[in-house]
């Protein structure tokens, strides 16, 4: 019943076997021991497991581990001291931490591809994740520092 | 060697400088500095680890069962077929652990015994080698029931005609404070009498009735409840549980499974959030009889966020009326308040949650008469357990909706009002408590500053276009912690070698920050870099000095005294290894920048490292001890309550503050925009001021997504429709008002360094600041929580003959 399937992950190749009903997600914690991103609802609602399919953020409890054979998947794990995560430390941009693996990867995959995203762009992309511990207030600050900084350059 | 001398003399130079510099200035204050988190690189990597992130080799995986029903008599089980499933290693009811649990009360079987009392109720476990295995067999234990009559609401409950939802309720053990009703569904009934309610009635020349109330909601913590539970061939209990409380858990298991406590461990790594949720033990139990079932074999248990919202404990609900009187020049004089709690279908914390409201019920205003009946009531909703605020948040929502009816009915100005009756020191509380400058902080000060932070003289309702209008609207606050009288904290203290030190307290990190602060009150303590510092993040009962729980704002306040207290033990003991080397009484010793010094010469010194492990002598022989410091604090001058008049001293400090809210309301649609926040709190003195300020405006979007859009919805049979977070809406990004976060700070003196907590308060005054704004803009009571415009709507629907 289980087959085996060839992922690209943070620049690795791994091999995995996984059943066909098994969700990136699931296998991301379970197979391969990427835990930082995390199930929050496993229904798409609250952004906790954000990840990177060739540069898009997806919430991978809605994506099959078997769809994204051919894909290039980056996981919070995969980011090496990026800008962003920087800027959520410094800003005070997470509390419990749940969520912000998923929202460090949303917030990379928006200043990737618009480096000089407005605020009508963060609002709409950041939409998708859930905090619950702050008032979203210092990840706006966050991402801003990062857009900002960009364009600076 | 000329060189060497003048280097030996340069450094001591400088040192010299540097302590008389400390002497000076305290230089090594760490106190209003807003220093990162210890753990923040941890989180932003994703390494941070939370319970269902470690696996144990040869784990099972035990799913639940759920009760389809509200309120039904199980007729009969049926496992065979589930047994024998593929991949099942057992299949557990309520029979086979025939235990009461619950904090107050015991009334609740770890699994479903003879009947069901809420939709979601746990009814059996499955363990199986793999959670998609356990899901499956669950679809294969057949449980026959037979339907009783719905407790919908507190008032259906009240009146104990239909049903009873606990027959056995006199045969439960219980804690002697209760006041129950059983043949009313009532667990507790608490009165608060202060002053004589004749006169307060007789004095007043104006009088406001009101009625409020606001349904279950959900505490929704971006992670999900998780647990694992082994149990060892030496008989020893691990328990690995995402939870406010390990120090409880450890007692409970202890205590309704027969264990020596010392046999249980429990440990909790990070937790994703909690807000009161995890302080309640639900599925600690229920793994602990998973893993018993197997022979003891590791079993892990994590909730699907549908069952985390009706299965595990929620928000209580609330029905109250109130009568407030004044004098014509808006004098309070007597408040008379019924409160009914709906604590769902067992009580967990919500007797206490009811007492807490019972005795607070005036919020900060001075009211000499005051005669309160709170009732914990019975429903067949999920139970309830204790929610950031804990019951401050729901008595505010009704007195502060009260003060606003009698401001217009006075037609006095609302902050006015406020004002004019703001409890100060020498004031009693409804419990009858004194007030003092030391337990209680500046609320008219709170009022005065928000009231030009929210530019009240602006006119609280303001037309800004043809349907659109702008108002405002304010709520005082208070909040006392209900803590057990004896309620502890300890703190451990080792160093390292080199001078560097380990810190062990039993506070869980659920993201509020107390660690980081912690690390500051101990550096400030040591005179030390706060990089010296290690702190333990996790908790482990085995090792870490017991924290009474995590919860009610209590950690700064408790765990900071015990840490100064060990950092005064460690500073005692190296100026005693000091004075081997410095040839002085201990007492002429300070302690500073990881050195031992001569108050009156700074100069002779002796460094921290050297004296870590007693004090060697050159020739080997080594005098003094090693250093460990201890540090405990335990709760004082609290008094249990009087059952007739609620006359007590529940918790050690009251702290005050002030909130507001700005709205833009569409009167033809009657959507709403929230477009400023504003919070003025007496927090004392503020360690971590970005911190601080994160633990008040998350507190404070808490509160307007509570007030704005949450709320359970159950249909006719009393099953919630909106278990998930796409129909369970919270707020998101962009709905975000401007915060604006302002403190007051009046010192509490037994706090550490005079530091209060303020991981609650932000969220206290929100809902009743939300619909005082929101009832201005659209000219009605709006008295109901959630104000979504549907609500609005239809109050104004009402009203329009």
């Amino acid at each position: 019943m289980k087959q085996l399937v060839e992922l690209f992950i943070n620049e690795e190749k791994k091999q995995v076997h996984v059943r066909p009903t098994d969700t990136l997600l699931h296998t991301l914690r379970n197979n391969l021991g990427l835990t930082g991103s995390k199930p929050g609802c496993e229904n798409g609602d609250c952004g906790a497991c954000t990840a990177l399919v060739d540069g898009r953020p997806m919430k991978t409890c809605l994506v099959l581990t078997v769809e994204a054979a051919h894909y290039k998947i980056t996981t919070i794990e995969g980011l090496k001291d990026s800008s962003i995560q920087q800027a959520f430390e410094k800003k005070f941009a997470f509390q419990c931490g749940y969520c912000t693996s998923g929202f460090i990867m949303n917030c990379y995959a928006l200043t990737m591809q618009y480096p000089n995203a407005d605020k009508y762009q963060i609002k709409n992309w950041l939409q998708s994740n859930i905090c619950r511990c702050t008032g979203y207030e210092e990840i706006e600050q966050a991402i801003q520092s990062i857009v900002i900084s960009d364009k600076a350059k | 060697m000329k060189l060497e001398l003048k280097k030996v003399y340069n450094y001591h130079k400088k040192e010299m400088i540097k302590v008389l510099l400390i002497q000076q200035m305290g230089c090594l204050n760490l106190i209003g500095k807003s220093i990162p988190r210890r753990e923040g690189k941890n989180k932003v990597t994703g390494t941070a680890k939370y319970t269902a992130d470690y696996s144990t080799p040869g784990q099972l995986y035990a799913v639940l069962v759920t009760s389809p029903h509200a309120h039904a008599k199980i007729k009969s089980i049926d496992i065979t077929k589930a047994t024998k499933c593929a991949g099942v290693q057992a299949v557990v009811t309520g029979k086979d652990y025939p235990v009461l649990t619950g904090s107050a009360v015991e009334d609740r079987p770890v699994l479903a015994i003879e009947k069901v009392r809420y939709f979601g109720e746990p009814v059996a476990i499955v363990v199986a080698n793999s959670e998609y295995e356990a899901e499956k067999a669950c679809s294969y234990v057949q449980v026959e029931y037979e339907l009783l009559p719905v407790l919908h609401s507190v008032e259906e409950s009240f009146t104990g005609k239909n049903a009873l939802i606990h027959e056995s309720f006199h045969l439960y053990t219980k804690p002697k404070k209760l006041k129950p009703i059983p043949e009313r569904n009532v667990a507790n009934h608490v009165t608060v009498r202060k002053g004589d309610f004749h006169k307060g009635k007789h004095i007043s020349d104006v009088l406001v009735k009101t009625n409020v109330s606001l349904p279950q909601s959900d505490h929704a913590a971006m992670e999900t409840r998780s647990v694992k539970a082994e149990i060892l061939p030496t008989g020893e209990v691990h328990i690995e549980s995402s939870s406010q409380a390990p120090f409880d858990i450890q007692q409970m298991v202890s205590k309704h499974f027969n264990i020596d406590t010392n046999k249980v461990i429990v440990h909790t790594p990070f937790v994703g959030g909690a807000f009161g949720g995890k302080a309640a033990i639900q599925l600690e139990f229920i793994a602990y009889i998973a893993s018993k079932s197997t022979g003891g074999k590791p079993i892990k248990l994590t909730h699907s966020r549908e069952n985390d919202m009706i299965s595990s404990p929620v928000h209580i609900g609330m029905d109250s009326d109130v009568k407030l009187g004044a004098t014509n020049d808006g004098k309070l004089t007597m408040l008379e308040m019924t409160f009914k709690f709906d604590s769902g279908a067992y009580v967990d914390e919500s007797s206490d949650i009811t007492t807490t409201a019972a005795l607070n019920c005036t919020g900060p205003y001075k009211v000499d008469h005051v005669w309160c009946d709170a009732y914990c009531v019975y429903t067949n909703h999920p139970y309830a357990t204790s929610f950031r605020g804990y019951g401050h948040g729901e008595l505010a929502f009704a007195i502060e909706r009260a003060l606003d009816k009698l401001a217009e009915k006075l037609q006095m100005d609302p902050m006015e009002l406020r004002i004019k009756n703001a409890i100060k020191p020498g004031d009693t509380t409804p419990s009858q408590a004194k007030l003092t400058k030391g337990n209680i902080g500046n609320t008219k000060a709170c009022l005065e500053r928000i009231k030009k932070l929210i530019d009240w003289d602006e006119g609280d309702v303001v037309p800004v276009s043809n349907n659109v209008i702008r108002a405002k609207g304010i709520s005082g606050l208070w909040k006392t912690s209900m803590s057990p009288t004896d309620a502890s904290s300890g703190a451990i203290i080792t160093l390292n070698k080199d001078g560097s030190m380990n810190l062990n307290v039993g506070v869980v990190e659920i993201g509020q920050g107390t660690k980081t602060t912690l690390i500051q009150i101990l550096a400030t303590s040591m005179q030390v870099d706060e990089s010296k510092i290690h702190m333990k993040m996790d908790v482990n009962t085995e090792s870490s000095p017991e924290h009474w729980k995590t919860v009610a704002s209590t950690a700064v306040y408790m765990a900071g005294n015990a840490v100064v207290e060990a950092a005064e033990d460690v500073k005692r003991q190296l100026k005693n290894n000091a004075s081997y080397k410095l040839r002085c009484k201990p007492e002429d010793l300070e302690v500073g920048e990881s050195r031992v010094y001569l108050k009156s010469d700074p100069q002779k010194h002796v460094n921290v490292q050297s004296v870590v492990r007693g004090y060697k002598y050159n020739n080997g022989n080594t005098a003094g001890n090693m250093v460990i410091g201890r540090g405990g604090f335990v709760m004082n001058q609290l008094t249990n309550m009087d059952l007739k008049t609620g006359k007590a001293f529940p918790g050690p400090a009251w702290t005050v503050g002030a909130q507001a809210v700005e709205v833009e309301f569409n009167t033809r649609t009657f959507f709403y925009t929230i477009t400023k926040a504003v919070s003025v709190l007496d927090a004392g003195v503020i360690f971590n001021p970005k911190g601080a300020r994160g633990q008040v405006t998350g507190a404070m979007s808490m509160g307007l997504s509570w007030a704005s859009r949450e709320g359970f919805y159950f249909n006719q049979n009393g099953n919630i429709i909106n278990n998930q977070f796409r129909t369970y809406k919270t707020l998101r990004f962009d709905e975000q008002p401007e915060y604006i976060v302002d403190f007051v700070n009046t010192e509490q003196l037994d706090g550490p360094y005079g530091a209060r907590g303020v991981g609650e308060h932000g969220i206290i005054g929100m809902p009743a600041a939300l619909a005082n704004s929101l009832s201005k803009a659209a000219n009605t009571s709006l008295n109901h929580l959630p104000l979504i415009p549907e609500f609005i709507w239809s109050k104004k629907k009402e009203e329009t003959p």
